[in-house]
């Protein structure tokens, strides 16, 4: 589904990606995991195209992605940051990402999910981080997609919505779609992960299931786990 | 692209800056027709306003409406969208919109006051066709500046600088490179000056169409020679054109290498 191959990224001086090789097939969740900066969310921009590669290849349902954009037709992006137009109001703004995709997008039941409703007339520069959070939510999963890609997904939410976000991945998850999905939060990839992916210092260094990375580190509980090989290196 | 250009489009109708530069046009129009009371000299004296204030607006404006529509930009990045669609549609429009205000705000109080009867109708469409032209080279070169520079400050300093340089430094250098150099022959020196520089190529060709060229003294009679004929006239139209074009394509070759 997504084959990632030799992918190098540098900022300026900073090499955030050193030869990322990852292969994720069809179907299931993948948590991919690492301190700040390791470069998860570089790792996801290459493969939205956001961010240009320095080297290396990407491609997505077996189509190298360099220099195309069709393909994004079959993904659905979670910004890690909600950065909206703040001028345009909720309902304008779904209304303008359904008319530029050209997709029938089901917003009806998320907006219920997450209690939108209230805030459909209001602009975007007036909601608080978690509402804007869920708004980001309903954008991302209201298409029907072979592929969702979430950064930093539970940002900002409260509990009801994260019991939310995890039941509609799990839906999701049930007709056959592919997660990448980064986060910080050991107990929510606990609770969802299929597979783990580790990233340290822009490589990969664990892919495999969760309890295969306890037993590598030797250690009972994810989060130990991971302040073990940061600290390691 | 053109979805992108309608929204942008649409986005800016309802921001009060387009209102202000179309009411700012209006008053200018309507006080420029008071006080001259003769559309001719109106239309001259226009041309002074519009020369150095159009590049200055469309400048400006180009390096705010580009920084400021930045999460709209990164959310239409990860859209199944052409990346050069999304800037294009943006900077035309920006241009589109700066060019709208500016025909209409000039363009109704000249027809109420009876540009269609009059002999001054052409050298006006003249006008206000140089005058959109310059709108969209000017955005299309705020726009590079923008998208090269993820500081803002910097941004609008290099754009007010570009500004400055256009519109009066390279006055200033043509100027004493003529003083200097006064013993040689210098006609194909200005001529080749002049085009280089798209504020300097519209004055000189709207002042030649106006037929007031003799303020020019002797280069002006060489301008005449060359720009006057209907050759010249096509070829200075072209190299403005072509100030148009090369914006836009430096501006697709950058987006297509930016990382967000």
């Amino acid at each position: 589904m997504i084959r990632i191959e030799n992918l190098y990224k540098r900022f300026g001086r900073n090499e955030v990606l050193k030869g990322v090789d990852l292969n994720i097939p069809e179907g299931g969740i993948y948590a991919v995991l690492g301190p700040n900066g390791s470069g998860k969310t570089t790792l996801i921009k290459s493969v939205l195209g956001l961010v240009i590669p320095n080297k290396g290849s990407i491609k997505v349902l077996d189509r190298p992605v360099k220099g195309q954009w069709k393909y994004r037709e079959e993904i659905n992006y979670l910004p890690q940051i909600a950065n909206f137009p703040g001028n345009i109001r909720v309902k304008e703004l779904i209304g303008m990402i359904k008319d530029l995709r050209q997709k029938a997008g089901d917003e009806g039941t998320l907006i219920r999910m997450f209690g939108l409703e209230p805030f459909l007339d209001k602009k975007l520069a007036n909601l608080s981080g978690g509402t804007k959070q869920k708004v980001n939510l309903v954008l991302t999963f209201m298409f029907d997609s072979p592929v969702i890609v979430l950064d930093e997904p539970t940002s900002g939410l409260d509990p009801a919505s994260m019991i939310a976000l995890k039941d509609l991945i799990q839906k999701e998850k049930q007709a056959g779609k592919t997660f990448l999905i980064t986060t910080h939060i050991m107990q929510f990839v606990e609770e969802i992960a299929d597979q783990v992916v580790y990233l340290l210092e822009g490589q990969v260094y664990y892919t495999g299931t969760l309890s295969g990375l306890l037993e590598k580190t030797g250690q009972k509980d994810l989060e130990y786990a991971i302040a073990a090989i940061t600290s390691e290196k | 692209m053109l979805k992108i250009l309608k929204y942008s489009f649409y986005d800016l109708m309802r921001s009060r800056w387009s209102y202000v530069y179309f009411l700012f046009y209006l008053l200018l129009g309507m006080v420029l027709l008071f006080l001259n009371n003769d559309l001719s000299k109106a239309v001259i004296t226009l041309m002074n306003i519009i020369i150095i204030l159009v590049p200055l607006i469309a400048t400006i404006f180009g390096v705010m409406y580009f920084y400021n529509s930045r999460e709209f930009t990164e959310l239409l990045l990860a859209q199944p969208l052409k990346r050069s669609s999304i800037f294009l549609g943006q900077y035309l429009g920006v241009a589109g919109s700066l060019t709208m205000s500016l025909v209409l705000g000039l363009g109704l109080p000249f027809a109420l006051y009876g540009l269609f009867q009059s002999g001054a109708i052409l050298n006006f469409s003249l006008l206000i066709l140089i005058g959109g032209l310059l709108t969209f080279i000017f955005a299309g070169l705020a726009f590079n500046i923008a998208i090269s520079n993820e500081n803002r400050i910097k941004g609008f300093g290099y754009a007010v600088l570009l500004w400055l340089f256009m519109a009066v430094i390279y006055d200033g250098l043509f100027l004493l490179t003529l003083i200097v150099f006064e013993e040689y022959p210098l006609d194909t020196f200005s001529l080749i000056a002049t085009v280089f520089n798209p504020i300097d190529l519209s004055r000189i060709l709207i002042l030649l169409k106006l037929d007031i060229s003799a303020l020019l003294g002797y280069t002006g009679a060489v301008f005449k020679d060359f720009l006057g004929t209907r050759l010249g006239f096509i070829i200075s139209g072209a190299v403005l054109l072509l100030w148009t074009l090369l914006p836009v394509w430096s501006l697709s070759a950058k987006a297509k290498r930016k990382d967000f």
